[in-house]
């Protein structure tokens, strides 16, 4: 891995660990309201300020990015899921299934995703959950396809069918031998994705749809302190920042892991 | 082989236009039931509560609240089809209405971010390959990527401190005339900038690589001839096909740019649906999007198709 990589990954442990660790470090409760501090800029007391209801900016980052990352990971994870196990049969048994699974992809893939993201919220409840379903619900068409292409390039490789001359049943083949070689081209994709996850949820934090208040996450951060952008720039400057660092980070080290793997997958 | 060609495009096209049936059930699919979803009479939720009586009465004939739920659906695809949306919860004006009025003004944005992005993104892309492993490629790379990661609600909001808050050179929002279309179109276009510039310095420099540049080397033509005729115009096609199938996402974007800046669009016309949950209208704004995005790729892939004879269509 290069050494923009490197760095990037260390900053999103770093980042990782202040949200884990957010009750232990965080200097107030982000959800305490202060009417004595309302709206104050960053100072030694507050070290990114406060907002309109004197919440601690910097513990509201904090808190908030628990949620904001672990919905974009859980988003992830649920596409890779999802992706994989149908990506993997679509390409090992191929015939009608593999037609009619990939003509499903090329339709979900045809559908403007936050659009798509925006409507499932709208019918399901709105929280995190409704987010993730939503998010994965379109993530892991592109999952599938990929994973599907590479299967088969490599199912007809002598060691399937050694496996197969050795007597292993096909949930063998599939599980043991064909998924565990889908692990580096699943590592670069999730790279290459999970800057767009990132985004998605915070636009659609933004927009109302994911966690509600008073529960923080960057995205509704930034809309609901909007209103005051103009007097308290600080309000909306910082949870912005943390997302764009996020998600830039993540990009990175997608690009840095692609061109160590040598894959080639578009973005 | 002419006639061919022709049928095999028209074979093509009406596949393509084959695909528009599974897309639009999923997507009228999907904000039907929340027409169902929705607690009490589903005829109420979509006309709403003030309608007067007799709108009431037609829906219900229509839709069938008696029958089952798959002719209901029907019922319901057929008022889609005749543009009834159903009328807003709030100002009772019929949403198909609003979302015509509003529909020039998001393609008029898209437009703009597009005229905005191309040039500048195929630029940096080109300068980019040229040098590529310099720090001017590093700098427009890094760049590119972070174009990428920002959030446009959040470029949007620090576009306008900037420009109309500090410098006053543009209204913060509002619309109307191009003073209001500037920003809004720029912070659209920040990450169409990226992701074209990175997508023509890959192709660039893969065509770079290919043999052929190399027998024209061999052959003696000088070096800006090289580049302007063989590499520019082989890389065309891909690029053109980037910039169309992007607009779509100029499209999507337009949602998140349009609230920051109150342009009077669809996209902000669903945010202030989603805020009230004014359902008619986010649903009219989704299948309108559904239908405007999945229309523009179809007209792309036959602009690739006549571009550049040798894609097979399939």
């Amino acid at each position: 891995m290069n050494k923009s990589g490197k760095i990037s990954a260390a900053i999103l442990i770093l980042i990782s660990l202040f949200s884990i660790f957010a009750p232990f470090i965080s200097p107030y409760n982000p959800e305490m309201i202060d009417l004595d501090n309302l709206k104050k800029p960053p100072d030694a007391d507050h070290l990114l300020g406060t907002d309109n209801k004197g919440r601690d900016i910097l513990s509201r980052i904090l808190y908030g990015g628990r949620i904001s990352i672990s919905v974009a990971v859980a988003s992830a994870l649920l596409s890779i899921g999802i992706g994989l196990i149908i990506g993997i049969c679509s390409g090992y048994f191929g015939g009608r299934i593999d037609t009619a699974i990939m003509a499903f992809v090329d339709l979900i893939l045809s559908f403007p995703a936050l659009l798509l993201a925006i409507g499932i919220s709208v019918i399901l409840p709105p929280g995190i959950y409704t987010v993730m379903i939503a998010i994965a619900a379109v993530g892991w068409a592109s999952f599938a396809r990929v994973i599907r292409g590479y299967i088969l390039t490599i199912k007809e490789a002598l060691f399937i069918d050694a496996a197969k001359a050795i007597g292993c049943n096909e949930i063998r083949i599939l599980f043991r031998y064909l998924m565990p070689q889908c692990i580096p081209l699943i590592l670069v994709m999730t790279g290459m994705k999970l800057g767009g996850y990132i985004l998605t949820e915070a636009s659609l934090s933004f927009l109302g749809l994911g966690a509600q208040p008073p529960t923080a996450t960057w995205g509704s951060m930034i809309s609901a302190n909007r209103t005051y952008f103009s007097s308290a720039p600080w309000m909306v400057i910082f949870p912005g920042l943390m997302i764009t660092i996020t998600a830039l980070c993540v990009n990175i080290l997608g690009d840095s892991l692609r061109d160590k793997y040598g894959l080639k997958i578009k973005r | 082989m002419v006639k061919r060609g022709i049928s095999a495009i028209k074979i093509y096209l009406i596949k393509k236009l084959l695909l528009f049936i599974p897309i639009l059930s999923g997507v009228t699919l999907m904000t039907f039931t929340l027409v169902k979803a929705l607690p009490g009479d589903p005829v109420l939720s979509m006309v709403g509560e003030r309608a007067q009586p007799e709108i009431i009465q037609k829906f219900r004939k229509e839709i069938g609240t008696d029958k089952n739920t798959l002719s209901q659906y029907f019922g319901y695809i057929k008022l889609l089809i005749k543009g009834e949306f159903g009328r807003s919860y709030y100002t009772n004006r019929k949403v198909f209405d609003d979302l015509l009025l509003k529909f020039p003004n998001t393609l008029k944005l898209a437009l703009m971010a597009m005229i905005i992005a191309t040039p500048i993104g195929l630029l940096l892309g080109f300068i980019s390959a040229y040098k590529k492993d310099t720090f001017i490629d590093r700098f427009i790379s890094a760049g590119a990527v972070t174009g990428l990661s920002m959030p446009v609600f959040w470029s949007g909001l620090l576009i306008m401190l900037f420009f109309s808050l500090k410098l006053k050179m543009f209204p913060p929002s509002g619309s109307g005339s191009i003073r209001f279309l500037i920003l809004p179109a720029v912070t659209l276009s920040l990450p169409a900038i990226a992701t074209l510039a990175r997508i023509t310095r890959t192709i660039i420099i893969e065509i770079f690589d290919m043999p052929f540049i190399t027998a024209v080397r061999v052959k003696g033509i000088a070096e800006h001839r090289i580049n302007f005729i063989h590499v520019f115009k082989n890389a065309l096609i891909p690029i053109v096909t980037v910039i169309g199938l992007d607009f779509g996402s100029y499209l999507n974007g337009a949602v998140l740019t349009e609230t920051i800046f109150g342009w009077d669009g669809i996209g902000r016309f669903m945010m202030e649906g989603i805020i009230k949950r004014d359902y008619p209208v986010i649903m009219g704004c989704v299948i309108t999007g559904t239908v405007v995005f999945v229309f523009i790729n179809l007209l792309v892939d036959i602009i690739y198709h006549y571009l550049d004879p040798r894609v097979r269509l399939k």
